[in-house]
């Protein structure tokens, strides 16, 4: 009998747990006029990106590749356990100073962004929030076997397996976690990208941009904001 | 130790008692004496600190444990009390009252277990998640594997073979059956 | 009250309400929302606090966890006894060593797997290098929540130290995964204590360096003597462990409460203080750290130098352990550090709980100690509880 009375349909199942915060609701603007807002609904990110065009001088577009490729300017953004690591890298065992990278406090002023390993669904909205702020030229430098294939979170429901679905990647640093040693070979690498005027996937994510939208959109269902952002 | 236990059965109906290590015991009780027992334990039987509240999906028997362990620091005790709910119309009563941090483990539980604690504070608030729309994760009728395989993009891995079947296909082709188990 | 001390205008401010928490009515305008985290350089790892603000002073916070969510205790449920090594050491990056033990503790008491001597022992130095680091990571810390960047630059030359000797023992520099169920995985390398005793030296001249650097720093003091009182009476209220618990006056330390290992043969004594500010909670940590390097001294002069280090385990792919649950403690450098297992009789866990203390030190302790702080304290505040986000959503 109880066997009997288990058995329901999974979609019923799930609507049972619904948040009630994902209800539509009304709010009130600083205005005072009075409007609809769905939680689930995207409302950030309809700009679109721009693709950067490079200078049609090619000297002169090689002399700019090598000064961005000499001061790699890193947002600070610990995203998962790889970000141990970086600490080490920025003090005087390893020295990333040396090679001109630099920790950021924001994305406005960055143009690496490390992704340290594993992305939950929650640090992804964040972690392409970020990357949409910061200004072009910019490069992602993603750490770890996560963000190959998932590594061993493979079967994880909140933790993603592909990067390059979401946002692009210009190098793979491999390891559990890279060693500071494996980042510097990972900069170094990233740098002669750079200056062979390789690392232009922010022009693909421009070009892919609907590509790339549908599968964060795919994951990605809160789009909530509170009310006194409104 | 059992001088306690003794004491506390002769008021609440305890089950399966286990001591488990000298300073340390699991007892079950029923759902309607649980909070009144840890009050209980907590105001005259000195267990002052509170170290966890979880719980176990016993899918098969249809129930949900929920385990309150609960530490003397002076007497160097403690006393795990679990209790049995149903699973269907999973609900407990709150004890966000005892202790601040069971509040937030009572988020937890609500959101990774769907149980209601009718009553603790910001209850409904996301704990952990963020827009989750299926069965609760934790249960154990959620298939993350599968779930995983559907939202994420996996990459292609590389196949395995059984090397038994794999060898036999080499080296006796007459024999093999043309299938290779992974 | 110094001599220029003004009482100010608090009428702007928001009054308590009928609960004694403060009513604050976000229409009012009066009230800035500002988001500490996760983006941002003064959070303690991938956690965000949502605090309002009236001037610079915070009246209201929350915490935002779940950034690092990986649903581990799902996974465990999913992989064989052994496989969950690698998964459960994954829970708290910052000193993952403490996630081995309780992870082989437990399945070795629910399987009545007895561990050999020498693995006692080695367990034991293991776990005491791991709080070494974790404690070399969080003091000079401290200093640098107020702008002394100069000590966490040397702690951090410090901690690589410990680091190489972990290398040099179990092959991996934050994830060892040299405990295995039974035992760990092998003896000590040769000439390892010698070149130990050596970094030991160097970390005994960087404690009296720090304690110079940091705790005679007239900017430190100011910035953290009264700083975010902790009430002894919150010591139970809201579950707080460790050295926060000890610098309010409460002796609690599982390695003497509840002793594990060989802790029972090691002299030791836990630090106490009275008044648990900052300043206090962040001194008794240094305290710690002087202790980690004599315990780590006391172990190698009296381990024994060779020995059976793992005892015999069931063929890994057929393991079952009976059907019970067991809860197991150990002392992390934060404090109390807890694993619930539940076995059902089959190959797999049916249920893994880990207890970190930031579970309830960064959640509901962090949001009442935040009211009435300033907003430049929260970086100091959250790391003088060490929160770790990981091991609050696992």
């Amino acid at each position: 009998m109880s066997e009997e009375k288990n058995i329901i349909q999974p979609a019923e199942q799930a609507s049972k747990f619904v948040n009630p915060l994902y209800a539509k609701r009304e709010v009130t603007g600083p205005d005072g006029i009075k409007f609809i807002v769905d939680p689930l609904r995207d409302y950030f990110s309809d700009q679109r990106p721009q693709i950067y065009e490079p200078n049609s001088i090619p000297v002169i577009e090689k002399f700019l590749n090598w000064a961005r490729a000499e001061s790699l300017w890193v947002l600070g953004f610990g995203t998962g356990c790889g970000s141990i690591e970086i600490a080490p890298l920025l003090t005087p065992r390893f020295d990333a100073f040396r090679y001109g990278v630099m920790p950021r406090p924001t994305p406005r002023q960055s143009n690496v962004f490390i992704i340290s390993g594993y992305l939950s669904i929650k640090t992804l909205k964040r972690v392409v929030r970020s990357y949409e702020q910061m200004p072009n030229p910019k490069y992602v430098l993603a750490l770890g076997s996560c963000t190959i294939n998932g590594g061993m979170y493979y079967d994880s429901y909140n933790t993603i397996n592909r990067l390059d679905h979401y946002i692009p990647v210009d190098a793979y640093v491999a390891g559990c976690m890279p060693r500071p040693e494996a980042l510097l070979a990972g900069f170094n690498k990233l740098k002669e990208l750079i200056k062979d005027g390789k690392a232009e996937n922010a022009n693909e994510y421009a070009k892919n941009f609907d590509w790339y939208k549908a599968n964060q959109k795919k994951i990605i269902k809160d789009w909530n904001m509170p009310d006194y952002n409104w | 130790m059992k001088n306690l236990i003794n004491k506390l059965s002769k008021v609440y109906e305890l089950s399966d008692v286990v001591y488990q290590r000298p300073n340390f015991t699991y007892a079950t009780t029923t759902k309607e004496n649980t909070i009144s027992l840890i009050t209980q334990l907590r105001d005259l039987e000195g267990f002052s600190h509170f170290v966890l509240l979880s719980c176990v999906d016993w899918i098969e028997d249809n129930l949900f444990q929920l385990t309150y362990i609960l530490n003397n620091p002076t007497q160097k005790y403690d006393i795990a009390i679990r209790c049995m709910i149903d699973r269907n119309e999973a609900a407990m009563t709150s004890a966000h009252y005892l202790w601040e941090q069971i509040a937030t483990y009572q988020r937890e539980l609500k959101e990774m277990y769907g149980i209601e604690f009718p009553g603790s504070p910001r209850l409904n608030e996301n704990f952990i998640l963020e827009g989750w729309d299926n069965i609760p994760p934790m249960r154990r009728d959620f298939d993350t594997k599968k779930y995983s395989e559907e939202t994420f993009f996996p990459r292609e891995r590389p196949s395995s073979n059984d090397p038994a079947t794999y060898m036999k296909s080499r080296l006796h082709p007459d024999e093999w059956d043309g299938k290779i188990a992974e | 009250m110094s001599l220029f001390h003004i009482e100010s205008d608090r009428s702007k401010y928001p009054q308590p309400g009928d609960d004694g928490k403060l009513v604050v009515d976000l229409d009012s305008h009066k009230y800035v929302k500002l988001w500490q985290g996760p983006n941002h350089p003064g959070v303690t790892g991938n956690m965000a606090i949502e605090l309002t603000l009236a001037g610079d002073e915070i009246v209201q916070a929350k915490t935002h966890v779940g950034y690092l969510h990986r649903g581990f205790e799902k996974l465990i449920e999913r992989r064989l006894f052994l496989q969950g090594m690698q998964t459960s050491i994954r829970m708290c990056v910052a000193e993952p060593d403490t996630n081995e033990y309780v992870y082989c503790q437990c399945v070795e008491e629910l399987s009545g797997i007895e561990i050999p001597e020498m693995a006692k022992w080695i367990r034991t130095l293991v776990l005491e290098m791991s709080r070494l680091q974790s404690f070399l990571r969080v003091v000079p810390g401290q200093g640098g929540t107020t702008g002394l960047g100069i000590g966490v630059q040397w702690g951090m030359y410090m901690r690589e130290l410990i680091l190489d000797r972990f290398e040099e023992l179990t092959g991996g520099r934050i994830y060892h995964m040299y405990f295995t169920p039974g035992g760990v995985r092998g003896l000590l390398p040769q000439g390892f204590k010698k070149r130990m005793e050596e970094n030991l030296k160097e970390i005994d001249d960087f404690i009296i360096r720090i304690d110079d650097l940091m705790y005679s720093n007239a900017v430190f003091k100011k910035r953290t003597v009264d700083v975010a009182v902790i009430n002894p009476s919150w010591v139970d209220k809201y579950g707080i462990v460790g050295p926060v618990a000890r610098s309010a006056g409460f002796n609690r330390d599982v390695r003497k409460d509840y002793p594990y290992l060989i802790y029972d043969q090691l002299d030791f004594e836990p630090k106490v203080m009275n008044h648990s500010d900052i300043y206090n909670r962040s001194r008794i940590r240094w305290y710690e750290l002087q202790q980690s390097v004599d315990l780590i001294r006391q172990i190698m002069a009296r381990m024994p130098e060779n020995g059976d280090f793992k005892a015999p385990t069931p063929n890994v792919l057929h393991w079952e352990i009976p059907k019970g649950e067991a809860y197991v403690r150990a002392e992390s450098s934060r404090g109390e550090y807890g694993l619930y297992m539940v076995t059902d009789g089959s190959t797999k866990p049916r249920r893994v709980n880990l207890r970190g203390p930031s579970y309830t030190q960064a959640v509901c302790l962090l949001e009442d100690m935040l009211v009435g702080a300033n907003i430049a304290d929260v970086h100091s505040i959250m790391v003088s509880l060490q929160t770790c986000p990981p091991e609050i959503e696992r």
